[in-house]
């Protein structure tokens, strides 16, 4: 767990973050529509990894997080006019955080594999109360019409319809995030969480309110996972049961298992190659799912602790070496 | 009294693994609990941190009613444990170790911002723990490198860092070697001055030269209660201990 970042993801960092900024001098509009995607995942897997990777809660409902803000906004959409971004915005991020509070009170008293099926299950609850209730369209999706846009008195100031501008207001956002869990990650609740991950019983015979920590970072990773969703559904304009399922969870997690589970930034670049896989398989394939598990599965194998890293927080055992202390690196 | 149990009995199902045990730890003061294998000292133990809940009967530390509270909240009201298995942050180091222990009876234990690592009080409470306990120089090493007698000694450490008025130490002699556990016996006789402390303890040796009162347990109750010297010559003790009566000579 050494935080102090090694000079060479230091500089691969600003390497990234050089090439973002000027993405939009060199990419067109659909790489740059792209990149906006790649960095909402992005954010969904950087807030996952804040249950998965520093609290040892692997969790299968962040699905429904990131759909629930994304049926916020859709509900809170007035018909074809545009949505005002800075009352739905925190509407729809309250709402994910509210209801992984409520989730996490029942499913956090339950560990390791029981917590996976106990999330599984609220996710999919959530997906089938979208499908099958008529709610936004039912199993049919709804659109939403405008991207969000803030009004000051009648004029409009900012709107996310413009790609550039959305691309931007992505980056900045997930600059943000990653420095928030950054913070997060060093700061005295960051170790406390840790601990709580690795020993339990010890944590709280020392005095930590174990229920209280773990309730609190899957409520900030629930909400992160939000901000996500909102920012996906005002992208793709439309809203769908699916967007809540369990294979969003899923994915998000192998992107947290690409990136490494004990980095705050390495989640981002699990969504750039899982999204950038999907990407160039589907322009290439008919059956690209297939091709794409296939590679999935070995990038998991192959890389450096792989599914290892999930094993060890199902089996609250005695666990191995995960990452060596440079590993963690690029924080 | 720091800590006052009285009339306490845990059942699990049919079996019962303590009946009726009442005892005090005063302040100042070595409480020593010895007993055969089996007559209930871990499960005593575990019923005083929270960490098993009573059946009936009533702990109270500080003068105040415990006995609902859970284990996390106890500590903060001062109460200090020692695992009688070592039971550490084996991928964290010996100073993290500590250093977390300092933080949670810290002020802010939960912060969100701000380095940990950073907190000079918290660092400087750690570190006089470390030494106290004798690991100054491996302060650096990760705790699953240590030795199994230095892992002891972190534990203690850890247990000093969180300033707890109470002190439950659960064998901390077990499996160390003779000049280890001398170590050990001296940094325990130096903890009593400003602490109450109950011990389990299996050398016989170490009990007496540590405890200032004595309880002997046998099947979940207590046989004998008192000074060291008057419960030694008490005829039910030594037969409790018929298998080893030398420990009692």
């Amino acid at each position: 767990m050494s935080f102090r970042a090694p000079s060479l993801a230091q500089a691969l960092l600003v390497v990234a973050l050089v090439v973002a900024l000027t993405l939009p001098l060199f990419a067109s509009v659909y790489y740059l529509q792209f990149a906006s995607k790649v960095l909402i995942t992005g954010v969904l897997a950087m807030g996952l990894n804040l249950a998965v990777g520093q609290g040892g809660m692997v969790s299968l409902c962040h699905g429904a997080f990131f759909g629930v803000a994304g049926y916020i906004l859709a509900l809170a959409s007035p018909g074809y006019d545009a949505a005002p971004l800075l009352t739905t915005l925190p509407l729809a991020v309250i709402g994910s955080a509210a209801l992984a509070f409520l989730i996490g009170c029942f499913a956090l008293r339950t560990r390791g594999v029981y917590f996976i099926m106990v999330t599984l299950a609220f996710g999919e609850m959530l997906f089938y109360l979208f499908h099958d209730s008529g709610i936004a369209g039912g199993s049919d999706g709804a659109f939403i019409n405008a991207r969000p846009e803030i009004l000051i008195a009648g004029r409009q100031w900012f709107s996310l319809d413009k790609p550039l501008a959305f691309y931007f207001v992505m980056l900045a956002l997930t600059v943000v995030v990653a420095g928030l869990l950054t913070m997060l990650a060093r700061s005295p609740f960051g170790h406390a969480l840790a601990a709580v991950r690795d020993n339990e019983r010890r944590a709280r015979s020392l005095g930590f309110p174990i229920f209280r920590i773990r309730l609190s970072a899957f409520v900030i990773s629930g909400a992160l996972a939000g901000l996500a969703g909102y920012f996906a559904a005002a992208q793709f304009g439309f809203v769908a049961p699916q967007m809540l399922s369990w294979h969003v969870s899923a994915a998000a997690l192998v992107m947290v298992l690409i990136g490494g589970l004990r980095s705050v930034t390495g989640p981002l670049i699990g969504a750039l190659v899982l999204t950038g896989l999907e990407e160039v398989l589907k322009a290439e394939f008919e059956n690209w799912k297939l091709i794409e598990g296939l590679i999935v599965i070995l990038l998991v194998i192959v890389l450096a602790g792989g599914l290892r890293q999930l094993g060890f927080l199902t089996t609250s055992a005695q666990r191995e070496e995960v990452a060596p202390a440079s590993g963690a690196g690029h924080a | 009294m720091p800590l006052r149990a009285s009339g306490l009995h845990k059942r699990f199902g049919g079996v019962t693994a303590v009946a009726d045990v009442s005892l005090d730890v005063r302040m100042g003061e070595i409480h020593a609990v010895i007993g055969p294998n089996g007559a209930g000292k871990s499960t005593l133990i575990n019923l005083l941190a929270g960490e098993l809940f009573t059946t009936s009967g009533s702990i109270r530390l500080d003068d105040r009613e415990v006995t609902s509270w859970p284990p996390d909240r106890r500590a903060r009201a001062g109460l200090g444990r020692a695992y009688q298995k070592t039971t550490l942050f084996p991928d964290f180091t010996v100073l993290e170790n500590v250093r977390l222990a300092a933080q949670a009876s810290g002020s802010s234990p939960l912060r969100m911002f701000g380095s940990a690592r950073a907190d000079a009080a918290l660092l400087g409470r750690a570190r006089a723990a470390i030494t106290r306990a004798g690991l100054a120089e491996r302060e650096a090493a990760m705790a699953r490198a240590l030795s199994h007698g230095e892992q002891r000694q972190l534990e203690i450490a850890m247990v000093l860092a969180t300033e707890p008025r109470v002190v439950l130490l659960d064998e901390p002699l077990a499996g160390m070697g003779l000049s280890e556990a001398r170590e050990i016996i001296a940094l325990i006789a130096s903890l009593k001055a400003d602490r109450a402390i109950l011990l389990v303890e299996h050398d016989m040796d170490a009990v007496f030269e540590l405890a200032d009162r004595l309880t002997v347990m046998q099947d979940g109750r207590v046989i004998a209660s008192g000074l060291p010297e008057e419960v030694r010559h008490q005829p039910a003790v030594r037969t409790a201990y018929l298998g080893n009566p030398e420990a009692f000579e």
